[in-house]
């Protein structure tokens, strides 16, 4: 039990049990935000997880929050500290992405993710590491150099949202929000610990969040818990006039129906997931926690996806195809970085790309390059497309005879830090199970569900399309029997 | 040796909505660089496009005034290629699916008859911004005040034969969405502008290797820049040679062409479509509901104006042309009575007075009732034709009405014929020789000779004397 009144015990609460605390006026946002502030302060140097903290700006914030509840007017959230991913546009604040590219790029606007939380009245107290432009698995990809796994610092975070992943696991905030292109979010949830969702592609406003790849990428919340998740979601899902692509559909309560019974439940479990390349230890965590859902009133439901194996070819076509035209506005011409003395306009573009970008950020520019070039289109981006459709048809079909689908997040624990560097492919394997959602446009989420080798393994929920309130719920009752989520790694509690 | 030309026009006409075609910026011309350029016409990290349901109406107007298919859906693509006034890296247009169809526009001939030239399809895309090479000393500058400008591309098929015929139907193209208020069709502003893709070929042989001459702004530089190619592409096979694929750019101003790059240098543009912007669905009641709201186009406007207002083909087309002149006209044919006396007074008296102060029509410091009110005073016969030009001249610099003008100024015609005739009579006793040459000579130069006298008694009368009259009364004391 932790003791409310010991404020060094703050970062043992769960971002829900934050924001009741400040409702309660048992400690300050400026408290709990100078609480965070220190502990970054102290133990980031082992895990690498941010790039930017913005410790004064976090405290006149935390002041403002403060301010604001005593007037009364505070919302749940207000005053509650957290870090954003480095990929969304804060006004005044460097946005890097994790590339060389943006490291001298101060954005002018907030994301729409960004100024929602600033409504809220929420404590920003910085950015966090990733994989360049979200591409990685395991934030090796960074300019600011790798986050290190809080379980074990020899290993990967996962990626590419490594620091948001990191910094939750290793309590240096309560949440954090993060981006999902094809794994970004439930891969370093499960990698480290923590619970994390991607929701329905349209759910979250993508204005301001630096573009990866557009038909796939969207922002999430990561946290402890399945219920601080379904605060932050709930904070930041919504229409947006500014992005096309974003739906116009009301945003539930994600906290209502947390506690629903999950009696007469049908789980899904796709038989392509439990296949060749998972780890056995991390199959055996799995089945055990789908084990406990037959307790709390669940039914198994042996499902088949039968193009599963060709999602990650099809998204290593489609994601670089889109990245390709995303990145050219990274051109040394308006900001970010330029090259030193160019000697004309193919020279500015050449070096300022060549030097701007990293190995992965270039290879996956390349391939979509080539996949989009004349003569090769049909090949390959419009068979992609096609491969696509089909997949999302497996899981239309799927849904027609279960509520969720559920397996593993991704094939193993936390690997070591080189293991895969040389081999791009194997690296891409690690999303095996998490791409085919985005291409579908579902939601995904990870929770802890036990650990190989004291590391942590992550079970992934699949919901139909807009279903986030259901995959929060059937979360929150595991969390409720379970207590994987409330491990921490050693040296957090130190 | 006779040679076959075959000409394909692509025409760029910017759109006349406010704000730009995927962000919120004015699309006003003439600003100081850069400041109609936000964040996301910047293509700052994280923008998105969000389409301008303005720019669509525009594009559908034109479908519908070309007579086009209209595709229930359309789609955007990026077109990829890196130039600085191209801020994101890729244009924002259409490719596989674009919003207009295949129609067609006729076009008249300076021999009376017309021709039907077929539009392959018009898309919608951004304008690009602009790169500046002078004043920066050896640096460029970018302004991007016109990035994201709206723009109708219309492709035509190679149906075109000739530079006049290329002439008229980008003279007809600019009267149809000038008409339509889709473009104000300011070309010296860039507003339109031509991409003319030329080939020869000896007749009833396969179409030579064409070349495009890219931008052209007006329409006269079309045409030189056309007669040029022809002449330079015949040349080259004439001399034993082949004409290369290439794309080419006019300078009008030295009235010579280079070539800007190959076929071999031409980029890949690795169009795919564009994952921020939905497909575009037309309801076919909003296609309805634009039908219903499609102005009277100019082959209509022309074909009433022949036979409501006994106007001629020639006549009819100048003044049909244009939706602000045609507006003109027919109010200043219901403030004066005459079509036929404001047709002329429009053509040539206000077109001229416009041109030499570099004005558009809707600009015109006399306006259609000031006009109307003094061609209503020639019908009645308060004043001649030639006073009128006076009247005109200072409602022109003054301001005012024709009957202030004609009461102030003491213009008014003398129709009275008891002083008319005191007039000819003193005229005619000041000049006793010119009379008796006049009375010798034959009937067919007696005309001319009649000039002198009327020429006398209009300077004395200061031209207030009613000509008929003059005529008239000297004729009888003459013969």
């Amino acid at each position: 039990m932790i003791d409310m009144h010991n404020l060094s015990d703050i970062h043992g609460l769960t971002l829900a049990q934050t924001a009741h605390a400040l409702a309660e006026k048992k400690f300050s946002s400026r408290e709990v935000t100078q609480h965070y502030l220190d502990r970054i302060a102290r133990l980031d140097k082992n895990y690498n997880a941010f790039i930017t903290v913005t410790a004064d700006l976090a405290l006149a914030e935390a002041d403002a929050a403060d301010a604001r509840r005593a007037a009364g007017n505070a919302a749940f959230l207000t005053g509650v500290p957290f870090a954003h991913k480095d990929i969304f546009c804060t006004q005044g604040v460097r946005t890097s992405c994790g590339s060389r590219m943006l490291d001298n790029f101060i954005s002018p606007y907030d994301a729409t993710v960004v100024a929602k939380y600033r409504e809220q009245g929420m404590v920003m107290l910085g950015k966090t590491n990733m994989d360049e432009f979200a591409m990685g698995s395991s934030n090796e990809t960074s300019f600011y150099g790798p986050v290190k796994n809080p379980w074990d610092t020899g290993c990967v975070p996962g990626g590419s949202s490594g620091g948001s992943a990191a910094s939750v696991a290793a309590r240096l905030v309560p949440g954090a929000t993060a981006t999902d292109t094809g794994g970004s979010i439930r891969q370093p949830a499960a990698l480290c610990g923590i619970t994390g969702l991607k929701p329905t592609y349209g759910r979250v406003s993508r204005w301001g969040m630096i573009a990866f790849a557009s038909s796939l990428d969207q922002a999430g919340p990561m946290a402890r818990t399945a219920e601080d998740v379904a605060l932050m979601l709930g904070a930041m899902a919504g229409f947006d006039p500014k992005d096309s692509t974003v739906l116009d559909r009301p945003v539930p309560d994600y906290t209502a129906t947390l506690a629903n019974d999950l009696t007469g439940l049908k789980i899904g479990v796709p038989r392509e997931y439990f296949g060749e390349g998972l780890h056995a230890d991390t199959a055996t965590q799995v089945q055990n926690a789908l084990r406990e859902y037959e307790k709390l009133g669940a039914t198994l439901v042996d499902i088949s996806l039968p193009h599963s194996a060709l999602a990650v070819p099809a998204y290593y076509v489609i994601a670089p195809a889109e990245c390709s035209a995303n990145l050219s506005r990274f051109d040394g011409v308006r900001y970010g970085h330029r090259c030193e003395k160019p000697q004309d306009l193919n020279d500015l573009y050449c070096r300022s790309r060549a030097e701007g970008f990293g190995e992965e950020v270039k290879r996956r520019i390349l391939v979509g390059a080539y996949a989009l070039s004349a003569g090769f289109y049909d090949a390959y981006y419009r068979k992609a497309q096609q491969v696509r459709r089909l997949i999302q048809q497996d899981f239309v079909d799927a849904f027609k005879q279960v509520d969720v689908i559920m397996g593993p997040t991704s094939p193993s624990p936390a690997f070591a830090f080189g293991s895969k560097g040389s081999d791009p492919v194997a690296m891409y394997l690690e999303d095996i199970y998490t791409i085919a959602t985005n291409l579908a446009g579902l939601p995904g989420m990870s929770l802890p569900c036990g650990f190989v080798d004291s590391k942590p393994v992550g079970l992934q929920i699949i919901g139909n399309y807009f279903d986030e309130a259901r995959m929060l719920n059937v979360a929150h009752r595991y969390q409720l029997t379970t207590a994987w989520h409330t491990q921490s790694p050693v040296e957090a509690v130190v | 040796m006779s040679w076959e030309t075959v000409i394909g026009l692509e025409i760029h006409v910017q759109l006349a909505t406010k704000t730009k075609i995927f962000s919120g910026s004015s699309t006003a011309f003439g600003a100081e660089p850069n400041t109609q350029a936000c964040a996301i016409d910047l293509a700052l990290p994280g923008t998105l496009p969000v389409l301008n349901a303005e720019a669509v109406r525009m594009a559908l107007l034109f479908g519908l005034a070309i007579n086009a298919e209209i595709p229930k859906r359309s789609v955007f693509e990026r077109k990829n290629y890196f130039y600085p006034d191209l801020p994101k890296g890729y244009q924002t247009s259409q490719l596989a699916e674009p919003i207009v169809g295949a129609g067609y526009i006729d076009i008249d001939l300076a021999n009376g008859s017309s021709k039907r030239v077929r539009i392959h399809h018009a898309h919608l895309e951004e304008d690009a911004g602009k790169s500046l090479h002078e004043d920066f000393a050896g640096q460029s500058g970018i302004d991007l005040n016109r990035a994201g400008t709206p723009l109708i591309e219309i492709v035509t098929e190679p149906d075109i034969r000739t530079a006049e015929e290329a002439v008229a139907f980008a003279k007809k193209l600019h009267a149809i969405v000038t008409t339509l208020g889709i473009c104000d069709g300011e070309m010296s502003q860039g507003s339109m502008r031509f991409d003319v893709n030329i080939s020869v070929r000896k007749p009833g042989a396969p179409l030579g290797t064409r070349t495009e001459t890219k931008n052209l702004n007006s329409f006269r530089f079309m045409e030189e820049a056309i007669a040029l190619e022809v002449e330079r592409q015949i040349d080259v096979i004439e001399d034993g040679g082949r004409v290369i694929q290439e794309t080419r750019l006019y300078n009008g101003d030295t009235k010579t062409a280079r070539s800007m790059r190959s076929k071999e240098e031409a980029n890949d543009y690795r169009y795919f479509p564009c994952p921020d912007l939905l497909p575009v669905v037309i309801e076919d009641s909003y296609l309805a509901q634009l039908r219903a709201s499609l102005p009277e186009l100019p082959d209509a406007k022309r074909k009433r104006f022949v036979e409501q207002y006994g106007l001629s083909q020639d006549d009819a087309t100048q003044l049909s042309a244009e939706r602000a002149t045609s507006e003109f006209y027919e109010q200043t044919v219901t403030a004066s009575g005459d079509a036929k006396l404001a047709a002329n007074w429009v053509m040539v008296e206000l077109m001229a007075a416009l041109k030499r102060s570099n004005l558009a029509v809707q600009h015109s410091p006399v306006s259609s009732e000031q006009l109307g009110g003094m061609i209503a005073r020639i019908k009645d016969g308060t004043i001649s034709g030639k006073i009128a030009k006076q009247v005109f001249e200072l409602m022109w610099t003054e301001g005012g009405s024709a009957d202030d003008i004609i009461d102030k100024q003491g213009l008014k015609q003398v129709s009275d014929s008891g002083a008319i005739e005191k007039i000819v009579d003193d005229i005619i006793a000041a000049n006793p020789q010119q009379v008796e040459n006049y009375r010798g000579a034959s009937e067919d130069k007696r005309p001319k000779m009649l000039g002198f006298f009327v020429g006398q008694i209009m300077k004395v009368s200061q031209g207030k004397a009613n000509p008929q009259q003059v005529n008239e009364i000297l004729l009888k004391k003459l013969s």
